[in-house]
């Protein structure tokens, strides 16, 4: 990078978030603390009170921003993502620390600011252009090709309250779109809209970043992150704790992630069962036979499955479906060959041994259904169970193979070299 | 002080702002800018019944009382609206303010400056009532333009000072409407500065509007300008529109957080 356009130093940003309240017991101190309490008020409001609650939004982030680089942040939420954009923004001063921006910002927090129900398409499509930077000339060249954007040439004359929320959306991203910043800051604005309209989103970030502009987003979709960024920080508690590529950020989100939720113990338990025949519990073993959700590629999964009430037919079987961490379905199971040996009683055992896994380093997850083969379903019990493959050395070289840049599976493969 | 270089750059959001402001205000009503006129009519027909003939002050002004309440009630229907629509207008605009960057000073001033229309449109309704009270126009009239800038500055300063003070204390809000009476009160809309005894004066003019809209009547109905009231109350409104925007910039910065 030749240069940087955002330099960010110790940044920190605090907020006070109410004082402490103070019980009233007696009669005469509710009526002293109503008496004071304007006062206290004023105080609070003026903010002078040493005894209201502060806290750090933001602390010590400190990092730069090379000019063309398209940078993801990601981290849960009130990590202070968002605040972190409202001080780029310049909405908000930062406490202590500052920041250097080298070229003309366009921030974009949400699609739409200042849109005017009473106002026509053509009216919005100005004031909203005023507002996000653009000059009047500008807006004006670039009319025709927002309103062919967004699809709505019929009724750019009509009040936006008229709209329904999707022509809204599509007129307001429009007129984001049509933005020439060198430095753009996004917050989130992708994950609203169908399908349609964030795969234009991310087209349009892709242009973005080939025509060499520095972008700075903030997104939980972790798909578009891998496939627009550079590079990829990972806040939280306020603090830059991780800055890396997007595919190693991202993993290790992914597995932090996991690693607060109940399914990587590798115990999953239904809570509302439907009535019929079902599945009830859901473990996976490692190869040690203790319940786990962490695994290396070459390990042999156990998944047990517990399953219970009255089956309508007694000729059924269970499936699996693997997902991997876009939610794709990447592989299938069946105990179909074998379902006449097993059905016995209503309360059923079943072990699958899975593997050698050739996963990839990722997270995946697994769906179970019990039916007739390709016909009737009784039970489906979506992304019942999840688990991370940790560490994918299949080719011996010390590194490992990540899901995100060479797939989610390695097939077992033979090598005849000749000369 | 005031990024003068940075508002100049901002200049066409402001046009838009005030663009809006106009657009929207009358829509979905049956009148229109009619209302604009109304307003002022309406008090002004008022006030010349309850003080004019039942209070006997018309006899104490020069020329037809109607129109020297209508004379006064010009500037100060601007000045009242212009302040408390400026005053509102941060809180009113809040979604914008935690969203986008822009000098936040734009936003009190473009409710200022849409205020302006209903000025102009009120103004055509002057010249007719002239007109009907056969008051020719003269020479003076010219002067206006001058007078309506010190309404504009007294305005801006109060609007500005009160849209600061609204973000963080809400109290400010209910104060305005009883200050905004007393105001009316402090100012010779319905009366002529002339039943002030001349010892007060200069105490009286502290107040901007008393010159202000001293000379608009001096312009309008002719007779003696007082040149010191107006001078006073100028140097007045000036005082009121740096104090006004020194007190805005020194908390525009927390606006987003506490709005």
């Amino acid at each position: 990078m030749s240069s940087d356009a955002i330099v960010i130093h110790e940044l920190g940003k605090q907020y006070t978030i109410g004082t402490i309240p103070i019980g009233d017991t007696t009669l005469g101190e509710s009526i002293t603390s109503w008496i004071a309490g304007p006062w206290r008020r004023f105080r609070q409001m003026s903010g002078y009170d040493t005894r209201s609650t502060k806290f750090w939004a933001l602390k010590d982030v400190s990092f730069r921003v090379g000019v063309g680089e398209v940078i993801g942040i990601v981290g849960p939420n009130g990590a202070g993502k968002s605040t972190l954009l409202k001080v780029l923004s310049r909405i908000t001063p930062p406490t202590e620390g500052y920041v250097d921006l080298t070229g003309r910002v366009s921030s974009l927090l949400e699609v739409g600011t200042g849109f005017h129900p009473e106002l026509t398409g053509r009216e919005n499509v100005f004031l909203n252009g005023a507002i996000l930077g653009m000059f009047r000339a500008e807006i004006l060249r670039k009319f025709d090709a927002i309103v062919a954007f967004a699809e709505l040439e019929k009724f750019i004359d009509t009040p936006v309250k008229h709209y329904s929320s999707g022509m809204f959306v599509r007129l307001a991203f429009s007129v984001a779109a049509h933005l020439e910043p060198e430095i753009l800051i996004v917050d989130e604005v992708l994950s609203v809209g169908d399908l349609h309209f964030r795969n234009r989103c991310l087209g349009r970030m892709q242009d973005l970043r080939d025509e060499g502009r520095t972008v700075l987003f903030v997104s939980h979709d972790l798909t578009s992150v891998r496939q627009l960024c550079t590079r990829a920080l990972m806040l939280n508690g306020g603090r830059v704790v991780d800055d890396g590529s997007p595919a190693e950020i991202t993993r290790r989100y992914e597995r932090m992630h996991y690693e607060a939720s109940e399914s990587e113990s590798g115990i999953a338990v239904r809570h509302h069962p439907p009535p019929e025949y079902h599945i009830r519990r859901v473990e996976l073993r490692g190869p040690d036979g203790a319940p786990t959700g962490m695994f290396d590629a070459g390990d042999v999964m156990e998944i047990h499955l517990w399953s219970s009430g009255p089956a309508p037919e007694n000729s059924f079987t269970v499936e699996f479906k693997l997902l991997n961490s876009d939610d794709e379905i990447i592989s299938f199971g069946s105990a179909n060959p074998v379902r006449d040996t097993y059905y016995r009683s209503e309360d059923q055992h079943f072990v699958c041994r899975l593997g050698p896994l050739p996963l990839t380093e990722g997270s995946y997850a697994l769906s179970f259904t019990v039916g007739v083969w390709n016909k009737e379903r009784w039970d489906f019990w979506a992304k019942a169970i999840g688990f991370t493959i940790g560490r994918c050395d299949l080719f011996k070289t010390g590194h490992g193979i990540a899901n995100i840049n060479d797939g989610d599976f390695v097939i077992a493969q033979e090598w005849l070299i000749g000369s | 002080m005031l990024d003068l270089a940075e508002l100049w750059e901002y200049r066409e959001l402001l046009f838009f702002f005030v663009w809006r402001d106009v657009k929207v205000r009358y829509k979905q009503t049956v009148l229109g800018a009619a209302w604009a006129v109304i307003q002022p009519l309406t008090t002004t027909f008022a006030f010349t019944i309850l003080f004019g003939n039942f209070g006997g002050m018309a006899k104490q002004v020069q020329g037809p009382y109607a129109l020297h309440v209508f004379v006064a009630m010009l500037p100060w229907t601007f000045f009242a609206n212009a302040m408390s629509l400026a005053a509102n207008s941060l809180v009113g605009s809040s979604h914008l303010i935690s969203k986008v960057y822009f000098p936040r000073i734009l936003v009190p001033i473009a409710a200022i400056a849409s205020g302006l229309i209903d000025f102009a449109i009120s103004f055509v309704v002057l010249l007719i009532m002239m007109a009907a009270y056969h008051v020719a126009p003269s020479w003076p009239m010219l002067l206006l333009p001058l007078y309506l800038l010190g309404t504009i500055v007294s305005a801006a300063g109060a609007g500005i000072l009160f849209a600061a003070l609204i973000v963080t204390y809400r109290d400010v809000r209910y104060v305005m409407t009883f200050v905004m009476q007393l105001w009316l009160f402090g100012t010779p809309v319905l009366y002529s500065l002339d039943i002030i005894p001349a010892k007060w004066h200069a105490l009286y003019a502290l107040n901007p509007m008393v010159g202000m809209i001293a000379g608009f009547r001096a312009c309008v109905l002719g007779g003696p300008v007082p040149a010191q009231v107006i001078l006073i109350s100028s140097v007045s409104a000036v005082l009121m529109f740096v104090a006004g925007i020194r007190y805005f910039l020194q908390v525009e910065r927390r606006f987003a957080d506490v709005i």
